[in-house]
């Protein structure tokens, strides 16, 4: 029997998953006995959306890609009851040429694959092996060793060593420990732990059980975004088919160690992704985060000692613990083990998930992975670790992903948001967009973060508008310094890296902007300069939304812009239907 | 503590506090007040601080601090504009001064009628169709201020076709 597996994960119900999969749902109606219809994750290729795989049944297997439904009928009547392929929508290896070989998958090694609705796929792909093994043969010492063996550091951005935080909640005194899983996923750009949780919750499971047991924990807090509606009711289904198959609950494969995990929905709040504001968070207060020490390895949830990680470190624990500390250090560089996962986004050609062994250069994920750049434009820059990160120019981008090597560009590895920029994206406009995202996301208990943001914030919007004079520069970078130094939480800290690094790299571009009043990237409207070209119809939309009367022409006619009426409010551009005013 | 009876709050799910039985519940009850009611409102508020002792500022501190809180209740089509990295390098902005300037509401405001409300998120998971605007949960890709506005005025019929078949 054939069968149909559509890509469900939040990209491909966005692209329209839902409809396609109803469209076979259709065709299953006519011919009952034709397929089976099933339903998959994420696999990482969200340019490629929806995408749906038809196997022969004999192992044979291949994808269509950009699925429309209307295009479902002619999949059913061509492929599946006949059996030729329609080669112009097939994506295969030639068409996705370095997309998938030169990824390592471990994190996402069923993403794409497995049913995750279904926890009997799962444990078909060796899912629960490892929390069998590390609860029968090993000792919760022996856990650790092999964690820290395996070179492990935090996904979440910390990258603090994973090993030597379980040590610490371990060795902490108390009876009652916690777990906690970090799916807070707050940065703008970055889709890796809810694709995981989508595609795989499963193997996040078993990785904070194993983490349960290596620290003396019996209960676990998934805290996960409430803007992950599809991950929720994923990990819910998990939790529930785990209890059933004695995954969780009490005594666990006949041992004496119990565990039990509960899901917290975040209620929307960046800073949440800090350890010690995401407790206050579980705990139903403001997420507002504490000094540290103590750290929550001493006193977290309720005042127990606490073992915070994110996702994709958990999702990294039931491989390590089949293939061992060592196989899993073989990939990477020398303070840098193991792969990464990457959300790409941007202006890059094939947007999406991959994961990679450390070590790769940037260049290499960007052109051979993922294709170079959208209408092989000129690149400019990545973006990398959101609003705590920075910008590495083009020229940098052959450095490897390795947390020193990236913390020399002034970047972060951060938690795998990476974002592509080319020579129509402007760097000032970029660091007012992070800085307006911390701004707002603030907590407001550090006065520094709390107003000392908020004034960077100004100069950059007096910097786009044309308004800047020099010494704004050198306002922003000792602001920089001083959020940096005195703020209590890595948002604080962080939130001036976006300028930064862009002031840094970018200066000229900044300078553009103050003294010849040009946004090189034509992006900033208020140094811009509007015309309308021959798509105009005249419909005059653009001359009665112009606040100026800047706007001229008859009905019908080509319509023209009076520069020195002009404000640059950017009105004309938006009103017009037919893209005919141009900017520059 | 008195129990407040004069409002009628069965609906959502009280039993969350006595199940936790930790202050972690708030949260949850503040998200199970806003699932039944739309929005939390003061009437909300002092409720579930009867049920939890916890005096009322404290929790209009918490509702105020996230996010997904809303102390207004939203317009019939809720229009969410992505402000995700991958849509602001793709030209989110035009997008959303399309919406105001056919609406003529920015963010965080319901039109007058109460048919539309514009709210900002952050990356809803779709970057390669950027710029993106999720209109209750159809989800509009690869679009242009002009693609924007065809949409909406079809969103904007169908509203004024729904109020004249209410009102006949």
């Amino acid at each position: 029997m054939k069968t149909v597996k559509i890509g469900l994960g939040t990209c491909g119900i966005s692209a329209g998953g839902e409809k396609v999969y109803q469209a076979f749902q259709e065709e299953l109606k006519q011919h009952p006995e034709a397929f089976v219809l099933t339903e998959t994750g994420c696999v990482g290729m969200c340019y490629r959306e929806v995408l749906v795989e038809v196997s022969n049944g004999d192992g044979s297997e291949h994808v269509y890609g950009d699925v429309t439904p209307e295009r479902v009928g002619q999949i059913v009547k061509e492929d599946v009851l006949n059996g030729s392929t329609i080669d112009d929508w097939l994506v295969t290896d030639k068409s996705e040429k370095g997309f998938f070989e030169n990824q390592k998958r471990i994190v996402l090694r069923n993403c794409g694959i497995i049913d995750p609705g279904d926890i009997e796929q799962y444990i078909a792909r060796n899912g629960y092996q490892a929390l069998k093994h590390v609860l029968t043969l090993m000792t919760p010492g022996e856990v650790i060793d092999e964690i820290t063996k395996s070179g492990l550091r935090g996904r979440g951005g910390g990258g603090f060593p994973t090993g030597l935080k379980w040590k610490f909640t371990h060795d902490a005194p108390g009876e009652k420990k916690y777990v906690i899983c970090n799916a807070d996923e707050g940065d703008p750009g970055a889709f890796m732990d809810r694709s995981v949780l989508e595609g795989d919750p499963n193997t996040v499971l078993e990785g904070m059980i194993i983490a349960g047991y290596a620290i003396g924990a019996d209960e676990g807090y998934i805290y996960c975004r409430a803007e992950y509606p599809k991950a929720i009711a994923r990990l819910r289904q998990a939790i529930a088919q785990a209890k059933k198959r004695g995954f969780l609950g009490y005594n666990l494969f006949g041992t004496s160690f119990s565990f039990n995990v509960k899901i917290k929905e975040g209620a929307g709040a960046f800073v949440c992704g800090e350890e010690t504001a995401l407790i206050h968070s579980i705990e139903g207060k403001r997420g507002m985060p504490r000094f540290r020490p103590p750290f929550p390895a001493q006193s977290g949830l309720w005042g127990k000692p606490t073992n915070i990680n994110n996702v994709e470190t958990f999702a990294n624990i039931p491989w390590i613990m089949l293939n061992g500390g060592d196989a899993y250090a073989a990939f990477g560089t020398e303070n840098s083990k193991g792969t990464k996962v990457f959300a790409m986004a941007g202006k890059v050609k094939r947007s999406g998930l991959v994961e990679v062994p450390m070590g790769i250069t940037i260049n290499e994920i960007i052109f051979d992975i993922c294709g170079g750049i959208v209408g092989d434009r000129k690149f400019k820059a990545v973006q990398m670790g959101g609003p705590s990160g920075g910008c590495i120019p083009a020229d940098m981008c052959d450095i490897q992903i390795d947390y020193q090597q990236i913390n020399k560009t002034g970047a972060i590895m951060g938690s795998g948001g990476l974002v592509v920029m080319d020579e129509t994206t402007c760097m000032v406009d970029v660091a007012k967009f992070f800085l307006t995202f911390t701004q707002s996301e603030s907590c407001g208990k550090c006065t520094f973060c709390r107003i000392g943001t908020k004034r960077m914030l100004e100069i950059l919007e007096r910097i786009t508008d044309g308004q800047g004079s020099m010494e704004d520069l050198d306002n922003l970078e000792e602001l920089s310094h001083q959020i940096g130094e005195s703020s209590l939480c890595g948002l604080g800290q962080t939130a001036p890296n976006p300028v930064l690094t862009t002031l840094k790299h970018f200066r000229h571009e900044y300078e553009a902007h103050i003294i010849e009043k040009k946004c090189p990237a034509h992006v900033c409207s208020p140094l811009l300069t509007y015309t309308i070209d021959e798509n105009c119809n005249g419909c005059t939309a653009c001359a009665r939304a112009c606040p100026t009367d800047a706007i001229t022409g008859e009905k019908k006619q080509l319509h023209v812009i009076n520069q020195d009426a002009c404000i640059k409010c950017g009105k004309c551009f938006t009103v017009c239907r037919f893209d005919a005013v141009i900017k520059d | 503590m008195n129990v407040n009876t004069k409002h009628d709050f069965k609906p959502f799910n009280v039993d969350l506090w006595k199940h936790d039985g930790q202050a972690g519940a708030l949260i949850p009850l503040l998200q199970s007040a806003q699932d039944t009611y739309g929005y939390i409102s003061e009437a909300a508020i002092d409720h579930i601080s009867h049920i939890t002792g916890v005096p009322a500022a404290e929790i209009y501190g918490v509702v105020t601090f996230y996010a997904q809180f809303r102390t207004k209740p939203l317009g019939k089509y809720v229009i969410k504009v992505c402000n995700g990295t991958a849509c602001h390098v793709n030209n989110a902005k035009p997008i959303a001064d399309a919406v105001t300037d056919e609406l003529g509401i920015t963010y965080d405001e319901t039109t007058d009628d109460g048919d539309f409300s514009m709210l900002s998120v952050a990356c809803v998971g779709c970057c390669s169709l950027a710029p993106v605007v999720v209109i209750n949960d159809e989800t509009y890709g690869r679009l242009t201020p002009a693609k924007t506005r065809k949409v909406l005025r079809e969103y904007k019929r169908e509203a004024k076709k729904t109020q004249q078949e209410k009102d006949a």
